[in-house]
Formats: structure tokens, sequence, C-alpha cells
């Protein structure tokens, strides 16, 4: 692809691009490229290759977003949250991690997971109810998507720390969403956190909802980074839609975790444009005006005009995204659609390393009966 | 049920009848406060509280922020200075993040303080499977309820009792948990009396009657059992299906009655099999009515794994009328 057009500055170092960020914690969010796609801080914009691996990653994930509300809508998927439009929080705060780091996924953050590499078939056969997208896999430190909501987050600061124990560079990554930082397990974690040095990388997506309640019900605070000084931690504010700015956020706060600087909350501000989950109508509680001012903030389509504009990327170059895209996710469909359907006995199985004789029993019993 | 007669009826499922119970209680009261995640503009994800804070208004009706422990923690708070709170937990699955305060506080307030204060709160949850939910949101968690001391437990199986029964509840000086069969929502319909009654908590309703077995059932799970007992009957066995409506207070005359007739016992849940109250059951009956026992009591119920979110496996798990036939058979032919 094309040279870059503005000249690539130094890249500022992780403390002063840091200090630059956590500036904004007041209320400022901070924001790389705007909607019409300029960058007015061009020397903080990430490395054009970098740029365009974030802009696939975000194609990638609003790829399966899309085909996965086709496939529920014939039967060939479960019910699935959409996260459709908040791309850029996702993708952008997991391209921060390394293979050896944890990731704590929500159900909302099957953009996060891909972009850290749970593999397609695997994250499709999840959410298609099937034990192979249980299973993950070995060689990667992601755990399956959480249903209940905040438990995640003491967890990775477990994890956070058991690897600062071992004397690893490696950091947590926890997802979280506005609704969910009112639980206590999210103000239990950041505390433990705080005061523990776990190395771990708290993000909270703010898109706006906790199924039909706004975030100005949810609580009084109109800043939710703010929460992190109560801890003693850094808390930053960043445009959610901005994908240059979310990676850069999270770059500084896991760079800072691997440093031994302890913890970092980030607020990534988006909107869930679509409904909770698929089966869910969101007219009942909002209108479609409070969504549309949010389509022309797009965070994919907002990359693209950048990139398009900067000469990164031609209109060419961007089909062929699109159709190696499309053929990774098909091929992928294909595997998925290959793994067997579960035997019932399964339902018993992985209780215990050890079956009880409780289990040995039902499990015979499941057998007789189902005859599988 | 009241003693006067039911003027008007209306066919309602189970759903409608909750919200028609909430209505009326939020009519008759004005201590009565509903509240929980989505139970205001949403109406709730089930629409049990749907167009309630319409009518009642947003003090008495309202969305909490997402946290549990802070809907049943500020419940006891509410209730011990004298409002009705009527709390909706989403699922029974999402319960656990507020055990510390059912555990800790809401079941000990009135033996801690020696009735000096007491919490009249009622909590609403759906609970059970059959309707291929996510992960953990087809628990069944009311043997966990029922082993905790101080409060209640309220299992409806029809729209006419769910609405007599959530009355009873929020009535009711101690705490009640009120948990409301997934499945059971929408499947279900029946005439309801349109004007308040209360139908007694412990007090177990013999949904069918028979001299062979007794099959206990609560919830969810009388619809199977019931369904397995037409099926006895084609074959001449007199199946006797007991709706035990109440887990606390339990009404062990109506079951040692029935038992004493038929001396055969099958007991139904869809909770895991090991500690669950189906447990409880078959244990007061060995205790109190061993004398009239013809056969072992067969236990049909979930297995000791977490309920599957497999879709296509999922029915496996919860009992169906073809294992609850089975236990007949066995218990008819030991
Ligand atoms: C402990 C718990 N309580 C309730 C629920 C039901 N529930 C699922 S999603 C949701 C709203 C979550 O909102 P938020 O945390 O803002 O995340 P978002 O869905 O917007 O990504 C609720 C209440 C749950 N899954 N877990």
């Amino acid at each position: 692809m094309s040279k870059p057009k503005t000249k690539t500055q130094p890249k500022p170092t992780p403390q002063a691009a840091g200090a630059a960020a956590y500036e904004g914690a007041q209320g400022e969010m901070f924001q790389l490229v705007t909607p019409e796609g300029t960058a007015p801080q061009p020397e903080l914009l990430p490395d054009v290759p970098t740029r365009l691996k974030l802009y696939r990653l975000m194609r990638r994930a609003r790829h399966f977003d899309e085909r996965a509300w086709v496939l529920y809508r014939t039967g060939r998927m479960g019910v699935f949250p959409p996260y459709g439009g908040m791309e850029a929080s996702q993708v952008g705060t997991a391209a921060a991690l390394t293979h050896d780091d944890w990731l704590f996924p929500t159900y909302r953050d099957t953009g996060a997971a891909l972009t850290y590499g749970l593999p397609i078939p695997q994250t499709i056969a999840y959410w298609r109810t099937s034990p192979h997208g249980w299973a993950m896999p070995q060689d990667l430190k992601v755990l399956p998507f959480y249903i209940p909501i905040a438990t995640q987050y003491p967890q990775a600061v477990g994890a956070a720390l058991a690897e600062k124990r071992k004397g690893t560079r490696n950091v947590a990554m926890a997802y979280i969403g506005d609704g969910g930082s009112s639980e206590g397990d999210f103000h239990e974690a950041l505390n433990f956190a705080g005061a523990l040095g776990a190395p771990c990388v708290f993000v909270l997506q703010n898109n706006g909802w906790a199924i039909s309640v706004p975030t100005r019900t949810q609580t009084r605070a109109t800043n939710l980074s703010l929460r992190a000084e109560g801890y003693g931690i850094p808390g930053v504010r960043v445009d959610g839609n901005d994908v240059l700015a979310t990676y850069h956020v999270a770059l500084e706060a896991v760079n800072r975790a691997r440093n031994g600087e302890g913890p970092t909350l980030i607020e990534t501000v988006t909107y869930r444009v679509k409904p909770h989950t698929v089966a869910d109508d969101p007219s009942r509680y909002r209108t479609d005006a409070d969504t549309a001012g949010w389509d022309a903030k797009d965070p994919v389509q907002r990359l693209r005009t950048h990139l398009l504009a900067e000469g990164h990327l031609t209109e060419e170059q961007d089909a062929t995204v699109t159709r190696e895209i499309e053929a990774e996710f098909e091929a992928a469909l294909q595997v998925a659609d290959a793994f067997p359907e579960p035997t019932p006995a399964e339902i018993v199985d992985h209780v215990f390393a050890e079956p009880t004789p409780q289990l040995v029993r039902q499990r015979a019993q499941i057998m007789a009966e189902e005859g599988a | 049920m009241t003693a006067t007669a039911p003027t008007r009826t209306k066919t309602m499922t189970m759903v409608a009848a909750i919200n028609d119970a909430l209505a009326l209680a939020l009519e008759r009261d004005p201590a009565v406060h509903i509240f929980g995640e989505d139970v205001g503009v949403m109406g709730g994800v089930f629409r049990a509280t749907d167009g309630l804070q319409a009518r009642f208004g947003a003090e008495r009706v309202f969305d909490t922020p997402l946290a549990e422990a802070g809907i049943i923690g500020m419940g006891i708070g509410m209730g011990l200075a004298g409002l009705k709170p009527v709390a909706e937990i989403q699922f029974a699955g999402f319960l656990y993040p507020a055990l510390d305060q059912v555990l800790s506080h809401l079941g000990r307030y009135r033996h801690r303080t020696r009735s000096r204060y007491h919490v009249p709160m009622v909590v609403r949850a759906p609970y059970g499977g059959g309707v291929h939910t996510p992960e953990q949101h087809a628990d069944s968690p009311e043997a966990i309820l029922a082993h905790t001391p101080g409060v209640k437990v309220v299992i409806p199986s029809t729209p006419r009792d769910a609405k007599g029964l959530l009355l009873a509840a929020i009535e009711d000086p101690d705490p009640v948990f009120f948990f409301e069969a997934i499945k059971l929502y929408r499947s279900v319909k029946e005439e309801v009396p349109e004007e308040y009654y209360t139908t007694p908590l412990g007090k177990a309703r013999v949904v069918t009657g028979g001299d062979d077995v007794t099959v206990i059932a609560y919830g969810g799970m009388v619809e199977v059992a019931a369904r397995a007992a037409e099926a006895a009957r084609a074959h001449g066995i007199g199946v006797e299906v007991l709706d035990l409506r109440t887990l606390v207070p339990l009404d062990t005359g109506t079951i040692l009655e029935s038992v004493a007739k038929t001396g055969r016992v099958v007991v139904v849940t869809e909770a895991p099999r090991t500690g669950g109250f189906h447990s409880e059951i078959s244990a007061t009956i060995a205790e109190e009515a061993i004398e009239h026992l013809q056969a072992p009591i067969v236990r049909v119920t979930g297995f000791d794994a977490p309920y599957p979110p497999f879709t296509s496996i999922e029915d496996v798990y919860r009992p169906n009328p073809v294992r609850v036939a089975k236990a007949i058979r066995q218990v008819m032919a030991y």
C-alpha cells in the first residue's frame, strides 16, 4: 500500500504519550482522528502498517457481526449480542495485547476476542451453543465470554497478579460495560488492582445502554474514567469510535502494566447502535433519532475516510480487503459447520477432573436413555 | 382464594397474571415499590412489569443500576423502614451476586432483632430451562434459598396461582422469593379472577387425583408431571400429581396424606440432583411415612452439572414426561 503523506515523527515515549492521554481524563476525550477523518496530532498516530492492520481487524470484526445477524435469522446461530459500531472500542484495545497476555471478554466482546486471536470457527461455534466453542484454544489465554456481569473483573486482577508473581511481563485485559461498572465486583477489582499493583488493564466500554437503561439512569457520574481516581489508579477517557485513539491509550496502559506501574482504567466512549441482542427490540426504550447521530461517527468508516484521504488506502485495495475477509469467514463457517453435534452425555462431562460416582451413574443413565 | 366468589374472570397467561397482581398491589398499598434492572421503561425483559411505571410513576416503579447486591440490600433497608419492596432479579441465575445480602441479612433480620425489625420483601426471579436461553439463564437455585433460614420460597405453576400467590407473598410480613418458570410465562393460559385475591402460602394443590403413585412437582415441572400422569392413566395407573406451590413453608400434610394413600412416590425437579429440594421432600417422606412406602422413592432431576447452554442437547437435562413416566413404572414395578 502507498506511502504515508505525512512525515512520520519519532514515536513519543510511552510515558510522554501517556501523560498526554491522561490529561484528557478530566472530561475531555482523547481523540486522534476526527469523525471527518482528519488527524490534528499526526505525531501521535501509529505507523501506517499498524493503521492498516487496525483497519483490517475492524473490517473483520464488523463482518463477523453482520454475518452473525444473517446466520441468526436463518437459524444457524444462537442468540447473539451484536457489537457493530463498537469495533474501535474493542479492536483498538485488544490489539494492544501480545500473545502471552490475558483477555477477559464479556458477551459483547466478540470483536475483541477475534482481534486477540480466538479462531473464527470456534467463535461461531460458541454462539451456536456448541461445546466446540466452549473449548478454549490451548495456546491462547482467553476466557469464554462472561455472561454474569462484572464477575470477570476480580478474576482478571488475580490473573494479572499471578503473572507478576511468576515474574513475567504479561498483563491481563478485562472488559465491562457502563452498566457492569455499577456492580460491586467492578469496584472491588479496581481497588484490589491498585492496592496490589496488579498489571491489569480495565476497559470500560461506555456504550450508552445497559439493555433498556441509559447511562444517565445507571449512574449520576458523567465521566466514568474518573472512577479510577477513587482507587488511586490512572483513568483515561477515550473516543471509543476512534480506533487509533483506543489503540494508543491501550498500548500506554499495557506498557505501564508491563513496566510494573500498575493498573489503568480506560473508558471508551461509544454507542450501542444495535439492539442489546439479536432478540431485543430497542424501540421499546429509545428512538431511532437517539441512534442516528452515531452512524456519522462510525468507527470503520472513520478510519477508512482517514486512510483514503491520506493516500494509504485505495478503493481497489479496500475491495481486496473485503474479498479476503469474506473468504476467510466463509472458509471458517465451513469448518464450524463440520463440527459434530454434541452428544447428550457431554452434559455431564468436564464437571470435575475425575467424575464423581454420582456423575458416572448419571452419565450411564443418559447413555441408556438417549442411546448416545 | 378469599371467601367471596370471583365476580369476573379473564383469560391470562402467567406473565399477564403476574403483571395484574403487581398492578393490584401497587393500587392497594402505597408502600409497594417495584424495582430492578429494566423493570421501568421497558417493563422487564419478560414484560412482567409492562406499563406499571407509566401507570404508577417512576418513584414506585423504577430501574435500578445494574447491581444485584445493591438491589437486595436496598430492598432490605426499604423494608426495615416501612415500605413494601418488590424487587426483580432479571434471571434467577443472576441472584448470586446478591447472596451475601440474602444469606447474611435478609433471612436473619427478624431473628437477629427478636422481631423488632423484619423485612417484608418480595424478590421475583424468572428461573428454569426449556426455552434455550444463554449460559446461566436457566438455573434453578430454589434449594439454596429453601436452605436459608428466614426466607420463604414460592413457585407457582399456573396463572391463577401466580396471581394469588404473588399477592399473598406481597402481603406476607417476611421475605419471600417468588420464582417464575420462564417456560410457563406464555405457554399456559387460563381464566383468572380479575379482582384481588390471595392464595395462601404453604398449601399444596392436588393437580390430579390417583391411588397408585404420588408425583410431587412444582413450577415448570408440574405440567411435565401432569403429562406423564396422563400417559400412565392410559395404562391403568392412577397418579396423584401434587403441585407444592411453596417450598417454604412446605405443606407436609398434603404430601403425607397422599403418600399414605398411594405408598409410591416420584419427585420431579429440574435442579441439579445432589442436594436439591427434591431430596428434602424424599427425606421428609422417609422420616414421617416410611411405613406407608411400598417402593423406594424415585427422584427425577437435572444432573450434577451446570444447566447446559448447548441448545441441541438442553432438553436431555430437563426432565420430560418420558423420564417421569419411566420413574412411575419403576415405582409400580418394585
Ligand atoms: C449479574 C448479572 N445481572 C444481570 C444480567 C442480565 N443482563 C445481561 S446484559 C445486561 C446489561 C448490561 O449492560 P452493560 O454492562 O452496560 O453492557 P452492554 O450490554 O451495554 O455491553 C443485563 C442487566 C447479567 N447477565 N448478569
